[in-house]
């Protein structure tokens, strides 16, 4: 065969321009600003929380380092935080449902960055990371410890470190080996039997070692990906050099995923989080009540006694924007998750709030079909792919592990 | 012959496909009226926004200033201000709640608790009420 016919030459004309307009030479300024945006370089320092004073004491980070991965504040001395916050596994533990004491009804979340969001656990029931860190202790699918439990093991185990800090520890003598409002009917029976004072004495030391806890977690952060040394390359107009080169499948998932298929719209700036809630449509969990998410969540903070506005906070009412501020009533918020970093996600499957999609394939996949929410309004329009499409989604987001 | 008709409908299914893909990407309207001081709705009022503090950074709390005026020109001080909005080719509205503080001189009124949670087109619509009359105004942005 010599020469070629009109339409095979017509092919490979649109072909050469469909890959010349995959070259990473050819973002649009557009394009490179949305890029530009998403570098780990472009996230702050992290905001202060007045609600803790010791948010940022590397004195009570190391603290709270210690209680992290601590078993004795645990019913029976098998669980920790980091029983399922895994230190070498992005602080989670690759289960559908997180596994303590008990089988939990949500995955658990990765912890890198995790301060820089206002709302904590996927329904954002905690307005802070050390009114979220209290959740779990007392959780009986967690921990299943007590409050009043925890007070005496800092006594006999970390009294200077805590009063290094905190201050003196109060007396504890006196008081039961058990008690909280939350645990079981005989340590609730306990509970009510203290005094007014010592309560109160008992939930400032419990909320000071939720404030060491966040000092810790705050201390931990993201690391530089693939992506963030291209995307460097791109905005400075440089050639990426060695590993941060991408092939044309991964700059055809970066121009998807910040075009056609709209990813951007909630996995925005560098930690790819909105940090808000959205419902997408996530099939429910076979076996689990119904899960409402933020719309059930909004009464728990007002009402949590460890929320910015409440006794044990060190903040000033004025200073607690996010409570003053917050969306109370709106029916997008039934059934809304929050968004999370796509940072380090490849590596962590399964995806969504509670498990319930096994890979990132199949992650796209439901971002395609869009399918009906099984409470409250989805808020997806469904985007078609092609394999090439969905393989090159996949391959950009590997590039931020 | 038969390979050229082939070719253009290959051509026209390109188009088919850039026409879906431009539509999808869904730019805000070319012609958006981006002013920042505009008569009220019902002409009660002239109204005039402006963040306290430019630019405005997309995932941060911040505020805006509102000015409201008689279309003479004064300077209306007893206003309350309600505050509502979002993202129209979204279909979702704020991720906060933003509330007026109060008048704050010369009909000016600070409104708190603003947040844009992505870049696009978003909306801020002001239900404005005083003695004068009760009335809305419209403004948008693009982040
Ligand atoms: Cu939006």
């Amino acid at each position: 065969m010599i020469g070629m016919r009109p339409l095979p030459l017509l092919i490979v004309l649109l072909m050469a321009l469909a890959l010349q307009a995959c070259s990473r030479e050819d973002f649009s300024e557009d394009e490179k600003a949305l890029i530009g945006q998403l570098r780990l370089s472009q996230l702050g320092p992290l905001k202060p929380d007045p609600s803790n004073a010791v948010a940022d004491d590397p004195r009570a980070a190391a603290f709270g380092e210690a209680l992290f991965f601590d078993t004795g504040f645990s019913v029976d001395g098998t669980v920790s935080c980091a029983t399922c916050h895994l230190p070498e596994r992005q602080f989670q533990d690759d289960r559908p449902l997180a596994r303590g004491i008990g089988t939990t009804d949500r995955r658990t979340m990765p912890l890198a960055g995790a301060s820089h969001g206002q709302w904590f656990f996927w329904d954002g029931r905690k307005d802070s990371l050390w009114a979220q860190a209290l959740g779990p202790m007392e959780d009986a699918r967690e921990h299943a410890g007590n409050r009043v439990a925890f007070a005496h093991r800092v006594e006999r185990a970390y009294r200077d470190e805590y009063e290094a800090v905190f201050g003196p520890l109060p007396v504890l003598s006196g008081l039961p080996d058990e008690a909280s409002p939350l645990g079981t009917a005989a340590q609730q029976e306990a509970w009510d039997r203290i005094g007014d004072d010592r309560k109160t004495e008992i939930d400032i030391v419990f909320s000071n070692l939720g404030k060491a806890l966040a000092a810790f977690q705050r201390t931990i952060v993201h690391e530089e990906t693939r992506f963030d040394r291209f995307a460097e390359a791109v905005i400075a107009g440089r050639r990426p050099e060695g590993d941060a080169e991408f092939n044309s499948l991964e700059v055809e998932g970066l121009k998807l995923f910040i075009g056609k298929a709209n990813c951007i719209d909630c996995h925005n700036g560098p930690r790819f989080t909105d940090e808000f809630f959205h419902n997408t449509g996530v099939p429910a969990v076979a076996g689990l009540a119904g899960d409402r998410g933020r719309a059930q969540a909004v009464e728990q903070v007002l009402a949590d006694p460890f929320n910015c506005m409440g006794p044990y906070s060190d903040a000033k009412e004025e200073e607690c924007e996010e409570l003053r501020f917050m969306v109370r009533d709106s029916p997008e918020m039934e059934g809304a998750f929050k968004t999370p970093s796509l940072r380090g996600a490849a590596n962590r499957l399964p995806y969504m709030h509670a498990g319930q999609i096994a890979t990132l394939e199949d992650v796209i996949d439901h971002y395609s079909a869009a399918p009906a929410a099984p409470g409250g309004q989805s808020e997806l329009r469904g985007v078609i792919f092609t394999d090439r499409g969905r393989a090159a989604l996949v391959a950009l987001l590997k590039t931020l592990d | 012959m038969r390979k050229w008709l082939l070719a253009g409908v290959v051509l026209a299914a390109l188009a088919v496909v850039v026409v879906v893909a431009v539509r999808m990407l869904m730019p805000p309207p070319d012609d958006l009226d981006l002013a920042r001081s505009k008569p009220s709705d019902g002409g009660t009022y002239v109204v005039s926004v402006e963040p306290e503090a430019e630019p405005v950074e997309r995932g941060e709390l911040h505020a805006w200033i509102v000015t409201v005026a008689l279309p003479d020109g004064s300077a209306v001080a007893d206003a309350e201000l309600t505050v509502d909005g979002g993202m129209p080719q979204h279909g979702h509205g704020l991720p906060t709640a933003p509330a007026s503080a109060g008048h704050i001189g010369d009909g000016r009124y600070r409104v708190e608790g603003v947040r844009f949670n992505m870049g696009g087109w978003w909306v801020l619509k002001f239900g404005i009420s005083s003695p004068a009359g009760d009335d809305t105004a419209e403004f948008n942005l693009v982040l």
